[in-house]
């Protein structure tokens, strides 16, 4: 029983994979600033932001709407994220635990966090929140689908294996499923979900700042937004880690090849920053067509391909 | 210096108000948050809603129809929140001050906290005065 709190709490989920999370955030905002030619925040800057929300900052409940649930949803937030993090991150370390790592229950564990937000924009009783809810709903609804056949492309390419220890280990006794055709496309396919699951740029029309006001959130104040804030950065390692643990052979944690494990983490990051820098943001509408049918195309052109064996 | 306010004055986020301007308070503004000047590097940033606000920058004069929208934004701002008015606007009401509509400087509707003259305030005023403010801080 404490070992399994341990693994919730402290190494791999809550703790661990905040702060790690935080770091990485911070480097996604001093890629921006550097993209910008700017200086950029200092390296706590997540941390103090994070505690100025929690700590200092007043939380206001909304008059209209319907605050337990306004309350609840960063809670939910919050442990669905974890909980992916910790599910994540167990097979990343190749620690041995009751669970085999099944990849749909960390898909349904990944999808918890937008559905609260969801739940949240819609409670606080604010007509730019529910804009914010109704298009966050709509991206849901249109990059799951592809999200899913990524995972049923690496599913194929692992002979049929649904656990992630068994597709980390056919990959490092391989090659990484990357240096193929259909990986590439699965690759190309899986980093465009994970920038529209985390609201970065082409993907933000759920929060669009300068259009409605960071939208879904826009009620949230003090400590429910701390723990979105927390929510976030804790995505923001366990999305990155999955496609690290799906297509690029997961870590190895002997020696030097630690540096690869991080390089390959902050190289992903990397690449999200840089497709978000070098965006504007789409219209729902676009968004909706880009995954319904683009995405899926080139998904379902690489399950074809990995089925023939490329 | 406790480690709340440590991390506070780490991270002040800025909402803009912007009331009857002549709208050049407002371009300096931004210009403070453009690369030559980056505010991010003292983690200030720019939200676009009241509830994530620390600190409320208003500038131009404030008339009649400001007056309640100021008020109201004060109002629904969570606590702490620190006012900053910009700008002779903001002061005291500047060339402003004679006007019909007008309905008095910031300080006469919300309590402020620093004040930024200059007509526009250049970017490195405003920086500089909010130097001073979050120097001034507990
Ligand atoms: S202080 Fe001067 S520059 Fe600023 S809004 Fe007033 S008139 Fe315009």
């Amino acid at each position: 029983m404490a070992v399994y709190l341990f693994y919730f709490l402290v190494f791999p989920g809550l703790i661990f994979a905040a702060v790690t999370g935080a770091f990485l955030s911070w480097f996604d905002r001093k890629i921006t600033a550097r993209v910008q030619f700017r200086k950029g925040p200092p390296l706590l800057q997540p941390f103090y932001d994070f505690f100025k929300l929690l700590l200092v900052k007043e939380t206001i409940l909304p008059k209209q709407g319907s605050p337990f649930i306004f309350l609840a949803a960063p809670v939910f937030a919050l442990f669905g994220a974890t909980m992916s993090a910790v599910f994540i991150l167990l097979p990343l370390f190749n620690i041995k635990s009751g669970f085999s790592g099944d990849l749909l229950v960390i898909f349904y564990l990944l999808t918890i966090p937008s559905f609260s937000y969801v739940a949240g924009s819609l409670a606080s009783g604010n007509p730019l929140a529910s804009v914010g809810g109704s298009r966050e709903m709509k991206l849901i609804i249109s990059y799951e689908m592809t999200f899913l056949l990524v995972i049923a492309g690496v599913i194929m390419k692992s002979s049929q294996n649904f656990d992630l220890y068994s597709v980390i280990s056919a990959q490092q006794v391989s090659s990484p499923f990357i240096g193929s055709i259909s990986g590439v496309l699965l690759f190309i396919v899986a980093v465009f979900c994970i920038q529209a699951k985390l609201g970065l740029v082409p993907f933000d029309m759920a929060e669009a700042e300068t259009e409605i006001n960071s939208g879904a959130f826009i009620e949230y104040s003090g400590v429910p937004y701390a723990l979105i804030k927390l929510t976030k950065y804790i995505m923001f390692l366990a999305l990155p880690a999955f496609l690290t643990g799906l297509l690029l052979n997961g870590f190895n944690l002997h020696g030097i090849n630690i540096l690869w494990a991080v390089l390959k983490l902050t190289g992903v990051v990397l690449l999200l920053t840089l497709i978000r820098n070098t965006n504007p943001r789409l219209k729902i509408k676009q968004a909706v067509s880009f995954f319904m049918i683009w995405m899926n195309l080139i998904a379902v052109i690489a399950i074809v391909l990995a089925y023939f064996g490329y | 210096m406790g480690f709340k306010s440590y991390c506070f004055k780490k991270s002040l986020w800025v909402f803009h108000f912007g009331g009857a301007s002549c709208n050049n308070c407002d371009i300096e503004i931004l210009d403070c948050l453009t690369p030559r000047y980056d505010l991010e590097r003292f983690g200030i940033l720019l939200v676009g809603s009241i509830r994530h606000a620390d600190v409320l920058l208003v500038n131009g004069s404030i008339n009649r129809k400001d007056k309640d929208r100021l008020l109201e934004l004060y109002q629904q701002a969570p606590k702490p929140i620190l006012v900053v008015a910009i700008g002779a606007c903001g002061c005291t009401g500047g060339i402003f001050a004679e006007g019909n509509t007008f309905a008095g400087p910031v300080d006469k509707i919300i309590p402020v906290d620093a004040y930024i003259p200059g007509c526009p305030p250049k970017p490195e005023a405003i920086i500089a005065g909010i130097v001073k403010l979050v120097k001034s801080l507990p």
